[in-house]
């Protein structure tokens, strides 16, 4: 589904290269953890993968479904099915939830060659998916993430998630600044989107939020190389033994 | 410093010797009895030795008339235009068509009357003046104005439904007059709207002279979307009195020229002024909205907060001075110019000035040029919105913000149209 092959990425405006060589593949239905120390390239690798304008990939390919997205811009992946959940959720004035959550499906919906939802399916579908992660429907009201409280914002990325139906959930350290509470709803809304033909990558630091969303693969990302993988198994080792032991086997 | 500047004008241009020689034209035509056809003689006379203002004006620094106006469409006689429905469903529309004045819709209590009849009686000549020595727009709209459409608003009359003053034209020449009056308590709500129905060039001068009797609660809109190739030069002269209230939007979303003086007295203790402005800015055109405030007593409040998109190679300016008279106390006045430039050729001017005479006082203004933060643009597309689409909400959001505060559903929702056609025109 998802194929990373010998990727060299740096940051567009001052050359810095932080990823510096990255092998990965995500599997249809595949869950994958992406884990590391702070400064790994875990948040560059999501914002390349998503199409931010600011990193430059200098070598190498990924490929979505079996076609290269290097040339595609964020907006086109997305209405190819690649979503990121954002680990800081922009606040944007005048712009009122709803407003944005009904252009933003009916956008992709086009881009697909689909017909646009009608208002009583759209307003369905937001009221049910609200219900799920507990969001109070006042909060849609507002404009787009202002004033929402850290856990509101993560809850309102997963709630975007399950209404746009992506085919690649990017994570991006959705478990920081959430409560255990915030975090089991924000856990239950991933895990209610796992099918055979969806993948997602949670990206995360400690290994609590894999307690609740179970990968079926681990991958340690350092200085801009994936350097082990493994299983769920390997999370715990490095939640036991911290990062330094990976490392060192590895260099 | 040019030697000349202190001199008379001695050579006229080809828009000043245009609009001398339509003048000694119509001369016989121009409706006024003798009283009014002095003060237009000699409010030419004064256009004639200034000459049209130039950067060296201090208050058209930013807005070289002579330079800009490059000649004078030709008065076109017996065009017809039609009016158009409504800005605000449901109003009472009263129409100015090529600058002739239709004042035949009637509203409850409310006097309305052709300008035109009060040049002939020359109950209109008090209200001839230029306001100073560089008021180029009184001058030139006070030589030629023809019609327009004067009301008197009784005291304590409530107009439930929206009165729209339509002026509209085709080309060629259009000078009007708006004096408008609304007696102590009375609630009204008023659009004043300028448009053309084409982009055929047109030279237009409008003063809206309004004044809120005490206690008055008035909501004015002004409208404008003027042709491509139009000059507007326009002046809203505004008094207010005490307990009145006064929400002022101006809208600008048109024109090639444009020049919107605010020239207004809070004169009664307790008045309260919002004003508001949208600038839409696009194509080579070039508008510059000039604010004079006077804060004439204690106790009164003003916001002033203006939104400006730029597109293009559209140049803008505002200018914003509020003057707090040296016994006028208490004055709360704040003032803010946000600016969004889409374009590295477009550019806008900010202009604020306060001069405060008292000492007790809250008087403060900001101002603010960005472009469309990139963090917003990115998460928007995201999420699957191409990047047109998402500037264009975004860009909307900025001015959307403003219009909002109207609050009304009835005023707000057409204004939001006017705004997201505008841009989806030029954006």
């Amino acid at each position: 589904m998802l194929e990373i092959k010998n990727l060299h990425a740096r940051i567009a405006e001052d050359g810095t290269e932080i990823i510096r060589g990255l092998n990965l593949t995500v599997k249809p239905g595949e869950i994958a953890a992406i884990m590391g120390p702070n400064g790994s390239g875990k948040s560059t690798l999501s914002y390349i993968l998503s199409g931010r304008e600011d990193y430059e990939v200098t070598e190498g390919d990924i490929t979505y479904n079996g076609e290269s997205i290097l040339e595609l811009d964020p907006a086109e992946r997305a209405s190819k099915g690649i979503f990121l959940a954002f680990q800081y959720p922009v606040e944007i004035p005048g712009v009122a939830t709803m407003q944005f959550l009904k252009v933003a499906m009916n956008e992709q919906r086009k881009a697909r060659g689909e017909d646009e939802l009608t208002t009583p399916d759209f307003m369905r579908r937001v009221k049910e998916a609200a219900e799920q992660l507990k969001i109070d429907p006042a909060m849609l009201r507002r404009p787009l993430n202002v004033g929402f409280s850290g856990g509101e914002k993560k809850r309102a990325e997963i709630l975007q998630m399950a209404l746009l139906e992506p085919t690649l959930c990017i994570l991006d350290e959705t478990d920081s600044g959430l409560d255990i509470d915030a975090l089991k709803i924000v856990a239950d809304g991933v895990n209610a989107l796992r099918s055979p033909d969806r993948a997602v990558i949670v990206i995360t630091h400690y290994q609590r939020l894999l307690d609740y969303i179970v990968p079926d693969t681990v991958h340690v990302l350092y200085k801009g190389q994936i350097i082990r993988s493994g299983d769920k198994e390997l999370a715990q080792e490095l939640e036991a033994n911290g990062y330094a032991d990976v490392i060192e086997t590895a260099a | 410093m040019n030697i000349q500047a202190n001199q008379p004008a001695a050579k006229l241009t080809v828009a000043e010797t245009a609009l001398v020689e339509a003048f000694s034209a119509q001369i016989g035509d121009l409706p006024g009895n003798g009283a009014v056809a002095g003060t237009r003689d000699r409010l030419l006379d004064d256009l004639k030795n200034a000459g049209l203002p130039t950067r060296r004006i201090e208050s058209w620094h930013y807005t070289d008339l002579k330079n800009l106006l490059r000649s004078v469409p030709e008065q076109v006689v017996g065009t017809k235009v039609s009016s158009v429905a409504p800005l605000v469903k449901g109003s009472t529309v009263l129409s100015v068509l090529q600058g002739e004045a239709h004042a035949d819709a009637e509203i409850d209590g409310v006097t309305i009357t052709a300008f035109r009849d009060q040049l002939s009686d020359g109950s209109a000549v008090a209200g001839l003046t230029a306001l100073d020595k560089d008021d180029a727009i009184g001058r030139l709209n006070g030589s030629f104005v023809r019609d327009g459409l004067a009301l008197v608003v009784p005291a304590n009359a409530e107009i439930e439904d929206v009165i729209e003053l339509q002026a509209s034209h085709r080309e060629g020449q259009v000078h009007t007059r708006f004096p408008v009056s609304f007696g102590a308590g009375s609630k009204a709500t008023v659009v004043e709207r300028h448009r053309s129905e084409t982009d055929a060039a047109a030279l237009v001068s409008s003063i809206s002279d309004i004044t809120l009797e005490d206690g008055a609660e008035i909501t004015w809109i002004i409208l404008q979307q003027q042709g491509a190739s139009d000059t507007h030069l326009a002046q809203i002269r505004v008094k207010l009195g005490a307990e009145a209230k006064l929400r002022l939007y101006v809208v600008n979303a048109g024109g090639k020229l444009v020049r919107q003086e605010l020239r207004i007295e809070v004169q009664g203790e307790g008045a309260e002024l919002t004003l508001r402005g949208v600038n839409l800015l696009g194509g080579d055109s070039h508008t510059d909205v000039t604010l004079v405030l006077g804060h004439n007593v204690p106790h009164t409040n003003s916001t002033e907060t203006f939104r400006n998109v730029i597109f293009d190679k559209a140049s803008g300016v505002f200018q914003g001075m509020i003057k707090v008279a040296p016994d006028a106390q208490k004055t709360d006045a704040k003032m803010a110019c946000n600016t969004l430039l889409m374009s590295d050729d477009g550019d806008f001017s900010v202009k604020p000035e306060l001069e405060i005479f008292a000492d007790d006082v809250i008087c403060g203004h900001g101002a603010t040029v960005a472009d469309i933060d990139r963090n917003h643009l990115f998460y928007m597309m995201a999420r699957g919105v191409t990047e047109s689409k998402a500037r264009a909400m975004l860009v909307n959001a900025f001015v959307a913000e403003i219009v909002e505060e109207l609050e009304e559903e009835k005023l707000v929702e057409p204004l939001e149209e006017v705004i997201s056609t505008w841009l989806e025109k030029h954006a």
